[in-house]
């Protein structure tokens, strides 16, 4: 293990019916270790009932350099918001 | 000295010198993620040994605690096996000693789980669950390892040969025991089997077979350990965090 394993992020389920959060990133040789350790790192204190990892190298992710083109158009965008409807009388959970 | 106390005695101190051993990878191991792996199943060595030896304690009677029993007997008082002593060598040499203790404790504490004793049932209840996934991970390492890479391989087949002797002790006979450890052995058999045929590596010809530690004699290496172990609590009698 002179070379550096290859980069996993993890992503742990907290409860059932809750989503996959991403919690962090470990190093392991394969995927089946990859779980092992990410069982170790992030759930010694009951943090989850269910782990995904995920190779860091399958994660095309959007550049700081296009943050500009990618989110900034939505902001002058308020219509997009449910925020122009009435709420009729009586509902309750809305 | 024979009956409860001792089968007590022997299993919290094969879990307390393995955890003692395991510990000695902080910061050591390979890579960090390897390092906590290895702390995690120290701590769960050291969870068991702690309820074996409060048990062993109070069986015995004589007024021993957890702490007495762990800090303040010699070598020649300790029953612990010989495997769990042996030094960690390099990390084939211990997931090697760590394969063969865990595939020995995990139908151990799953026949324990069932016995009359309602104590060491709850004990094997709880250690089973842990033992499976130190079976698991040394599994997982003895297969990549000696299916690896040529040096990979020759350095895994290295350690079975050196520690597959000291697996032996474990199995003597004790019709008498809540356990009787001789039953655990065709499980043992077949897991071993199982997991060194996937990672294509051969079992030793049984020959030579070392055991003493169930009567307290041991190798030279058990003492060493036991000063590191217990010097904290010898200079400061009853010391606390």
């Amino acid at each position: 293990m002179t070379e550096q394993s290859p980069l996993w992020e993890v992503f742990v389920r907290a409860r059932r019916g809750l989503s996959h959060t991403h919690v962090g990133s470990l190093h392991a040789p394969d995927a089946e270790l990859a779980l092992r350790n990410a069982r170790d790192l992030y759930t010694r204190r009951q943090e989850g009932v269910s782990i995904w990892v995920v190779p860091a190298s399958a994660i095309t992710a959007s550049s700081p350099d296009e943050k500009d083109a990618f989110f900034d158009p939505a902001a002058d965008k308020v219509y997009r918001h449910p925020t122009f409807y009435e709420v009729p009388d009586g509902v309750a959970h809305l | 000295m024979r009956g409860p106390f001792d089968f007590a005695l022997r299993l919290g101190d094969d879990a307390l010198i393995a955890a003692q051993r395991l510990a000695e990878w902080s910061t050591r191991a390979p890579e960090m993620e390897e390092d906590i792996a290895l702390a995690n199943i120290a701590l769960d060595q050291l969870g068991a040994a702690r309820l074996l030896l409060t048990y062993a304690g109070e069986l015995e009677g004589a007024g021993r605690d957890e702490d007495a029993l762990a800090y303040l007997r010699d070598d020649r008082e300790f029953r612990n096996c010989l495997l769990v002593e042996l030094p960690n060598g390099d990390f084939a040499v211990t997931m090697a000693k760590l394969l063969f203790l865990s595939a020995y404790q995990l139908p151990l504490y799953t026949a324990l789980s069932g016995c009359a004793d309602e104590r060491l049932a709850a004990i094997g209840a709880k250690a089973r669950k842990e033992s499976a996934y130190h079976l698991d991970h040394a599994s997982l390492w003895v297969r990549r390892l000696g299916d690896g890479t040529a040096e990979s391989h020759r350095r895994m087949q290295a350690a079975v040969d050196e520690i597959w002797p000291y697996s032996h002790e474990v199995f003597t006979p004790d019709p008498a025991a809540p356990v009787d450890p001789a039953t655990l052995r065709a499980d043992f058999d077949a897991t071993v089997t199982g997991v060194l045929d996937e990672a294509t590596l051969t079992l030793p010809r049984n020959a030579w077979v070392p055991s003493g530690g169930r009567e307290g004699v041991h190798t030279e290496h058990l003492s060493y350990l036991l000063a590191e172990m217990q010097v904290l609590h010898r200079a400061h009698p009853g010391a606390k965090w």
